[in-house]
């Protein structure tokens, strides 16, 4: 336990501001992102090691995935109508800028790739027989190589959102930017790997048990460290409504990960590993929104650190150049 | 560009009169903020947001006296008569200031008129993803009313928590130091409102300058406990464009002690997220590899 700090404030107000971000908007975003990216990972090594069925389930996961979490994305917004004003500019310094674009190019490219996998898998659709020949004859080839780059935006995709809630003063955010990545993207395999193995015939998921397995194991790790490394920044992490959701994550990721391990023996296993995963990556996504929001709202998160600092005789700097716009 | 101007905020003579509020209210058009009896102090304002530009701290406090180097007095007592301070307190002897008797706490009362601190590196500005937020002529930082989408990623990045959205409106809002006032080359609204000075404003460098001599007089009154807050170009945010004079550690008057703009690390954030980012494609290699042998 790390014992009560003492410090001073202004009549225990925060400090900085807590996040405004919606639930269940936001996290249901992060969740559907780093499933979405994960998925068109799998489609990609899927169309390279030839495991079609695979590759079809994590394609249709892929697009639907990122378009719905754009629906979200947009509703979430003050402003919705104003959605492309996030590609007015493409801004460095701005994760969400980058962000915008990365899921501008990610959802077209899966949706590319889904919309050629679903063709070839129903060739004698009324859709596939409207199409002009031509589009019909590149499609499938389009289709591949659009899965194959979504193997670049797909890793993007799960991990960018941790920069955007790091790149924030929110304490618990901020001081586990090392970590949030690799608990995103190790919740981001696991997702895809339970979708997978949810949606195509055990024969053929094998991989996608594996994928799940392994990924579990990542994210169970980063959250691991996120706990040991952070000190006080880390107790909205293990106290409160988020410490609960993440305890709650922990034990279904955990759970989930050791049956994927066996989920190949039956239908049931199988069922049971997915539903635990989807719903562990849940947990962890509402988890750390709750901990950033717990965390802006005690100044102490605030002030003892930045307190510490100074005591310490080690003021912050901005010597190491900023990266500031313009 | 013009030359870069500012805000001094020398709480040190803040009387608490509140006419900053009530003039950016009435200049910049800014909505109601609700009418919140925070039980707290004679501050029902609680802090800056999205519909408040300006806002007055109130701290009530029992201290050591003054007059052996302790913080002490009621602000501003400097410049004040003996007689002004308070039945029952008396003048120290031998030239020392006005204040209780040595030894014996002593009420205080400490008044700070908040602002948005128009930060040399702004985290809200570097995270703005429409380029809403924009670096004006004079320095300052703005929200374009007309592009802002309401994303909301400027609200928590703030390391003051100065900038809000209005949830009615969905955009996000903060103080402009009255750009249109300074464009017409007047001085923002709550300066020119401000009856004691304590908001000062001006060209930036002229501003230091005077907050120094302003510090190094109060220290030699014995107010050893006066310093800037905000002042340092080296600080974590490279200075502010609206500093302060404290007479009390900044988390008193519920700012942050050493604020940082968050996107000084992002160049690590995104070294980090790149080694998620291969980690995965290499574990979902991994995966596909073991199946086929
Ligand atoms: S104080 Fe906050 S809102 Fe004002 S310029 Fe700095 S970061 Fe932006
Ligand atoms: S809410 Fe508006 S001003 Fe703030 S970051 Fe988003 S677009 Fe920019």
């Amino acid at each position: 336990m790390v014992p009560e700090a003492e410090f001073r404030s202004y009549y225990g107000q925060p400090v900085i501001k807590a996040p405004v971000w919606h639930v269940p908007h936001m996290p249901l975003y992060l969740y559907l992102g780093g499933l979405s990216g994960g998925a068109s990972l799998m489609s990609a090594a899927a169309r390279l090691a030839g495991h079609d069925r695979l590759g079809l389930t994590a394609r249709v996961t892929a697009a639907a995935g990122a378009t719905l979490g754009a629906g979200f994305l947009v509703a979430e917004l003050g402003r919705p109508e104003r959605f492309l004003n996030m590609l007015r500019i493409f801004k460095p310094t701005s994760p969400m800028s980058v962000g915008s674009w990365i899921l501008a190019a990610h959802s077209g490219l899966s949706a590319l790739a889904t919309a050629s996998a679903v063709m070839s898998a129903a060739p004698a659709s009324a859709v596939a027989a409207r199409l002009p020949r031509r589009v019909a004859a590149a499609l499938p080839a389009a289709g591949d190589a659009a899965a194959v780059a979504t193997a670049l935006t797909g890793p993007l995709m799960a991990t960018y959102t941790a920069v955007l809630v790091a790149d924030t003063a929110v304490p618990a955010w901020h001081e586990a930017h090392r970590e949030l990545p690799f608990l995103f993207a190790g919740s981001a395999l696991a997702s895809a790997g339970a979708m997978g193995m949810l949606a195509t015939p055990r024969a053929q998921a094998g991989p996608a048990r594996v994928a799940a397995a392994a990924g579990a194991a990542v994210e169970l790790a980063a959250g691991a460290v996120i706990e040991r490394r952070l000190g006080l920044v880390g107790e909205p992490y293990r106290e409160g409504r988020s410490g609960r959701l993440m305890r709650a994550a922990r034990a279904l990721t955990a759970g989930g990960g050791l049956l994927a391990t066996v989920a190949g023996r039956s239908r049931a296993l199988t069922a049971l590993s997915g539903l635990a995963l989807t719903a562990g990556a849940l947990c962890t996504r509402f988890g750390v929104l709750e901990a950033g929001r717990a965390s802006a709202a005690d100044p102490k998160y605030t002030v003892v650190p930045q307190r510490q600092r100074l005591e310490s005789g080690d003021r912050a700097s901005t010597a190491a150049p900023a990266r500031s716009w313009p | 560009m013009a030359e870069r101007v500012g805000f001094f905020t020398d709480t040190s003579i803040c009387i608490g009169c509140k006419a900053c509020e009530v003039a950016c209210k009435e200049w910049n058009d800014v909505p109601d903020d609700g009418f919140v009896f925070r039980a707290t102090s004679y501050d029902n304002t609680g802090g800056l947001g999205a519909s408040t530009w300006r806002h007055v701290a109130f701290i009530e406090q029992r201290v050591p006296a003054p007059g052996n180097g302790g913080p002490g007095g009621p602000s501003g007592a400097g410049e004040l008569p003996a007689d002004s301070v308070g039945p029952g307190v008396e003048t120290g002897a031998d030239g020392e200031r006005p204040g209780a008797v040595v030894g014996e706490p002593v009420d205080r009362w400490l008044m700070a008129s908040d602002v948005c601190k128009h930060c040399t590196h702004a985290a809200c500005l570097d995270v703005c993803p429409t380029g809403a937020l924009f670096r004006t002529e004079f320095h300052t930082v703005v929200v374009q009313a007309d592009v802002c989408n309401g994303c909301g990623y400027c609200v928590p990045a703030c390391p003051y928590g100065v900038i809000g959205r209005r949830e009615d409106d969905g955009r996000a809002f903060k103080c402009t130091m009255c750009y249109d006032r300074l464009r017409g080359g007047l001085e923002p609204a709550c300066a020119k409102a401000c009856p004691t000075d304590s908001i000062q404003f001006g060209p930036l460098d002229e501003l230091l300058e005077r907050a120094e001599r302003r510090v190094t007089d109060l220290h030699g009154q014995g107010r050893t406990e006066a310093r800037l807050y905000g002042a340092d170009p080296n600080d974590g945010v490279g200075g502010d464009g609206a500093f302060f004079l404290l007479m009390d550690d900044p988390e008193v008057y519920g700012l942050p002690p050493d604020p940082v703009v968050t996107t000084r690390d992002l160049p690590a954030m995104w070294g980090w997220a790149a080694g998620a980012a291969l980690s995965m494609a290499g574990v979902m290699a991994a995966a596909f590899l073991r199946r086929r042998r």
